[in-house]
């Protein structure tokens, strides 16, 4: 696989991609390391209280390493990360590679199962939307959609969170409020996390598919008398895709890391829950991993979705340079 | 602007939040900090309709002061967030080649980064509180305006009235000062008044996680995060922070939605459109493949491009239409296609295509008997199919043919249309052939079916003069070979002298004179005709005589008045002229005029 | 103006292939080729707009006209304040007299000076960039294919003044352009570009009537004609 994807026609833009994916790595790892380091004052002090004894500072601050000289800390650092190891919790001893494996999988199947919904729905009321309002037809549904959208979009998701908790888990008492237990537990949290993303893609979907509907070549697909279901179908809809892949990858990179406020409401465990706590309690190792990986996650799907893009439509490699 | 019910809505909760932000501290202050132990935790009353607080404290009050508080946080991060961003989107266009291909390359990737990661990151190295989150939601916020700025800036840089300033010598500081701001300012507002809405949200979400404003200080996310420790018991602590927070989100955003959409659009719809037209009454003619009487195409506003213009086509002939920007050459080609784009409405009182009403074709007929050409073949083809697929779909659609029947028929039409290696372009993407190319395809297209009559809207514009002569050569043969009859609509009149059997010249929505194509050159008989003809140059113009041409501009489709609409611009008006239009009317054989002068 | 061996590479695209050509004092050299022959490279070129290999001399001081008289003038300003941006030179009142007086040589009203371009026709925008240009006394104009977007009835009025400013001004002029009859018409001498070289390069007449390159030509049948 990777083998003709580098000596395809379209290899050079592939390869510059996965260049600069080299590059944002070492940049996302160079700064989770600096994290700590730019902490104003002793972040094991912070960290511990001030009540704490110095010489429980001193030992965990050489148990870091902290107090070795600033290059050995980062060979360190990026010798542990290639073999697998990301330091231990402040609090709990536990090995923050371990912590980060136990709970990354949960996330990823928020983020996923959410971005997969918000698409499906929103793509079809997206065209939808396109053809009915298409040259300012039917100005009321064009405001009415715009209207909609625009307010879906705006209210945050821990805000679906908890109304959607207050009604049909506390309420209703329909599905479980909190935690992760059985598939009826993922259908609050995945419904908190589409909503706004479908309100945002339709949006794109409709603007996509006007652009698409106002081309030549559908104006000569419209003289040729296509049927209805053909014309969007054959002729629309692939056109829009390059866009919605985009959306969609984006939007996976960006549920990823914008599930941490739902897993807070739900008390999901998963990645967004951990770094709250880490965050909270000053829990440095904890923070810098969980950190660490939701930026190579992000960094990876970005780079699919560049990929998979290029690689379907050769258009764009060619527009790229 | 206040039109749409977002538009309404947007601006009274701005509104609302603002009027909050001033009066709220100062009449709710002193009753959101009493402290009342005998009402701790309530849920819902009388005294207290949002409950109260772990000291007792009115929720209500509490939410209604808090407003001050989250919105300048809010402005606060998003100042921070438009300065930076701003910065770093200008920095490039002074910066040294390397280093700002370092700076976007950055901004690129920071973009890409969810935000409440970056505040997150931001948050613990400058540490919990109110100060933490600003900085780190600012920073959450500034890749957006610096990747907005840095398009913003590239695309007026790339300008040529830069270019222009450029080559005069113009300093550099006051090309970004007197160019580029001034048409990048008003995106960059636009864009600030939903970073506002945003940090709003991204604030209230770090406080809701405890990472953002510590008690004793409040804003509506630490509210939402007290209350939502108590949702199980009373859920009504949460309702307060958590409406207030959605109305503000809501309220920004469909602001900054129609902001954006005043800034996009220019025109504002008019009253509706209407068409009366004459009544179709003497007979049809039955030999014509086109037939177009009194045919008007009106768009809201009393704006009328084409006006009850008159043509037919017979079997076999080429029909030029000729006539300059504006003069509703191309919608008249439209029209005849049913293509005209909403809100336009087509009136007419006889458009007979093959001998029928076009309303008593079916879609077969139509598919198959009427072939159009666009000007852009870039565009005509379908990016996404293979050219041979695109093809295929008349003759599967229409002509119930196999696939393996339509794929057969369209390699070979498009060997018909000489192009090299027919089975191997079929297979192709539109992207993968040439211009002359594509056009070549797009006629094959039209000769899927049986063509009676090619509309062709100016299909050699966009190429070449080298292709364009082979085009033309091809448009000439299929309808010799087909006996199909072809419109040709075109601005250059050298064109359709070359192609067409007759010429139809068209001035602001109406034929001005038809006539045969061998009387052009030196028979035509209305001023504007002859005036297109003398201002051309061509390989025998005189290179000693100044040029011809016409003075002032063609009269706008909703300015065209009673008279002649030539009249303004032409030397041998008179009085009747700019007062009563004159009719088309025979002037010779197959040459008809409108024109009270032509004699 | 002298160009000598000059090339213009985009990236490992050679748009315009080591090009010598002559543009002598008060002459109008027409450039002629179809898209993708290398003559708006050239053009930008000599306008320094692009970075070339090569000599260029004897054109310091280069102005040039661009296609697209929409997008060539600030919408944000009025036409007297694009003029002036080339007259910064100039105190405040000799500025404003000199934009007045450049309108003029471009038959322009002076009142142009106060409106904005959206106000303004295409020829006439044409002639509010011609008129920017000369502010900066050029020793050499590029007109780059500068009526290809207008109406042909408007056409031969900006024609006819780059005609006229060859002979009031002597300025000599690049006009390019893909139209063969409109070059026939205003200029000099002829140079046909074909694949980034110039295939043919001779007194405008002459190489329209009897084109020595096969290429040349090609072109020259293809021009369509009117059946006299």
């Amino acid at each position: 696989m990777a083998a003709t994807i580098l000596s395809g026609p379209t290899s050079r833009p592939v390869l510059r991609r996965l260049v600069r994916f080299a590059v944002s790595l070492v940049v996302l790892v160079l700064a989770s390391f600096a994290m700590i380091h730019l902490i104003p004052g002793d972040p094991v002090r912070a960290s511990l209280g001030p009540a704490a004894p110095i010489e429980l500072v001193e030992a965990r601050t050489a148990a870091l390493g902290l107090d070795q000289p600033i290059l050995t800390q980062l060979t360190t650092y990026v010798s542990g990360l290639l073999s697998g190891d990301m330091g231990t919790s402040f609090l709990t001893g536990e090995p923050v590679s371990e912590v980060i494996a136990a709970r990354l999988p949960n996330t990823l199947a928020l983020a996923l199962l959410a971005t997969v919904i918000a698409l499906l729905a929103a793509i079809p009321l997206g065209m939808w939307a396109a053809v009915r309002t298409e040259n300012g037809r039917h100005r009321g549904t064009e405001a009415a959609f715009g209207t909609a959208t625009g307010t879906v979009v705006a209210v945050p998701e821990f805000l679906y969170a908890i109304a959607l908790v207050t009604v049909f888990a506390i309420t209703l008492r329909a599905f479980p409020p909190a935690g992760k237990d059985g598939l009826e537990s993922y259908v609050l949290p995945v419904l908190a996390l589409a909503i706004g993303p479908i309100g945002m893609i339709a949006r794109i979907a409709r603007v996509e598919t006007l652009r698409v509907l106002g081309t030549d070549y559908v104006r000569l697909a419209r003289a040729k008398r296509l049927p209805a279901g053909r014309l969007y179908l054959r002729h629309v809809l692939p056109n829009t895709l390059t866009a919605t892949l985009t959306l969609g990858g984006l939007l996976l990179s960006s549920l990823i890391a914008g599930s941490v406020l739902v897993e807070y409401v739900f008390a999901w465990p998963g990645l967004g829950l951990k770094i709250v706590e880490a965050i909270t309690q000053k829990d440095y190792p904890v923070a810098q991993g969980v950190i660490l990986v939701y930026g190579a996650i992000v960094l990876l799907v970005n780079l699919l979705v560049d990929v998979v893009l290029s690689l379907s439509d050769p258009t764009s490699a060619i527009k790229e340079s | 602007m206040l039109r749409t019910p977002s538009a309404i809505a947007g601006t009274v909760l701005v509104g609302l939040m603002v009027v909050l932000a001033v009066i709220g501290p100062p009449i709710w202050g002193d009753q959101a900090d009493l402290i009342d132990a005998g009402a701790i935790l309530q849920g819902s009353s009388a005294a207290h309709p949002l409950g109260t607080d772990n000291l007792g404290r009115d929720l209500l009050a509490r939410v209604l002061v808090a407003g001050r508080f989250s919105l300048l946080l809010a402005l606060a991060a998003a100042l921070i967030g438009a300065v930076a961003g701003v910065v770093l989107g200008a920095l490039p266009s002074v910066l040294p080649t390397r280093l700002a291909r370092l700076v976007t390359g950055a901004v690129n990737a920071l973009v890409a980064f969810p935000g409440l990661l970056l505040a997150m990151f931001t948050a613990v190295v400058a540490g919990l509180g109110a100060r933490g989150a600003v900085l780190g939601i600012g920073v959450a916020i500034a890749p957006g305006f610096a990747r907005l700025t840095q398009t913003l800036a590239a695309s007026v840089a790339g300008a040529d009235y830069v270019s222009a300033a450029r080559m005069l010598g113009v300093p550099r500081r006051r090309i970004l000062v007197r160019h580029v701001l001034p048409n990048i300012a008003e995106p960059l507002i636009l864009n600030l008044t939903q970073a506002l809405g945003g940090a709003l949200l991204g604030l209230a979400g770090m406080s809701f996680l405890g990472l953002g404003v510590q008690p004793p200080s409040y804003d509506w996310g630490r509210l939402l995060f007290d209350g939502f420790g108590r949702i199980y018991v009373t859920p009504v602590v949460a309702i307060g922070p958590a409406v207030a927070v959605a109305l503000a989100g809501i309220g920004f955003n469909l602001l900054g939605d129609t902001l954006a959409r005043r800034a996009a659009r220019t025109t504002v719809p008019g009253k509706k459109a209407t068409t009366s037209v004459a009544a179709d009454t003497d007979k049809p003619d039955e030999g014509a493949v086109l037939e177009v009487k009194d045919l008007t195409v009106t768009f809201p506003g009393g704006v009328t491009p084409v006006r009850q213009l008159s043509l037919s086509v017979r079997p076999g002939e080429i029909v030029g239409v000729v006539g300059e920007s504006g003069s509703g050459k191309s919608l008249t080609a439209a029209a005849i296609g049913g293509l005209v784009p909403y809100p336009g409405t087509v009136g007419y009182g006889r458009l007979r295509l093959c001998g029928k009403d076009v309303t008593e074709l079916s879609r077969k007929e139509l598919g198959t008997s009427l072939a159009m050409v666009f000007q852009d073949p870039m565009a005509s083809l379908n990016p996404a199919l293979k050219v041979g697929g695109q093809l295929a779909e008349v003759a599967v659609v229409h002509q119930g043919a196999t696939r393996a029947e339509a794929r057969g028929r369209a390699v070979d039409r498009l060997g018909h249309v000489h192009l090299p290696e027919p089975d191997k372009q079929a297979k192709k993407h539109p992207h993968e052939l040439s211009g002359g190319m594509r056009q070549r395809a797009v006629i094959a297209m039209g000769l899927m079916g049986t063509p009676r009559l090619i509309i062709a809207d100016e299909p050699t514009t966009a190429l070449d003069v080298t292709v364009q002569r082979q085009i033309l050569r091809l448009l000439r043969e299929v309808t010799e070979e087909t006996g199909s009859a072809a419109l040709f609509i075109s601005h250059d009149i050298a064109v359709v002298g070359e192609l067409c059997d007759r010429v139809v010249v068209m001035y602001a929505g109406r034929v001005v004179e038809e006539l045969p194509v061998d009387r052009l050159a030196t028979g035509a008989a209305h001023p504007y005709t002859r005036a297109l003809i003398t201002s051309l140059p061509d390989m025998d113009t005189d290179r000693t005589l100044p040029l011809a041409s016409i003075p002032g501009r063609q009269p706008g489709p909703a300015e065209v008045g009673d008279g002649c609409a030539f009249a303004p611009r032409c030397a041998l008006a008179t009085d009747r002229c700019s007062t009563e239009r004159p009719l088309l009317s025979v002037y010779g054989d197959a040459h008809q005029v409108a024109c009270w002068e032509a004699k | 103006m002298k160009i000598k061996d000059l090339t213009v590479r985009f990236g490992a695209f050679t748009a315009v292939d080591s090009v010598t050509l002559e543009v002598p004092p008060g002459r109008i050299v027409g450039l002629v080729g179809e898209s993708g022959s290398g003559k708006s490279s050239l053009a930008k070129a000599v306008s320094g707009l692009v970075p070339y290999s090569g000599s260029i001399t004897g054109a310091s001081r280069v102005q040039m006209v661009f296609q697209d008289p929409y997008a060539s003038l600030d919408p944000r300003m009025k036409i007297g304040e694009s003029v002036a941006e080339g007259l910064l030179r100039l105190p405040g009142q000799a500025r404003v007299a000199e934009v007045a007086r450049l309108l003029d040589l471009v038959s322009l009203p002076a009142e142009v000076a106060g409106r904005y371009p959206r106000e303004l026709s295409g020829g006439q925008r044409q002639r509010v960039a011609i008129a920017r240009a000369l502010g900066a006394e050029p020793d050499l104009l590029v007109a780059d294919e500068i009526t290809s977007a207008l109406d042909v009835s408007v056409q031969g009025s900006v024609l006819n003044l780059v005609r006229s400013l060859r002979d009031r001004l002597g300025l000599p002029i690049l006009f390019i352009s893909h139209n063969l009859a409109v070059v026939r018409y205003v200029c000099d001498e002829v140079a046909v570009m074909h694949g980034g070289r110039i295939v043919e390069h001779g007194p405008t007449l002459e190489v329209v009537s009897e084109p020595a390159d096969p290429y040349t030509r090609m072109l020259l049948e293809s021009v369509p004609r009117l059946r006299r």
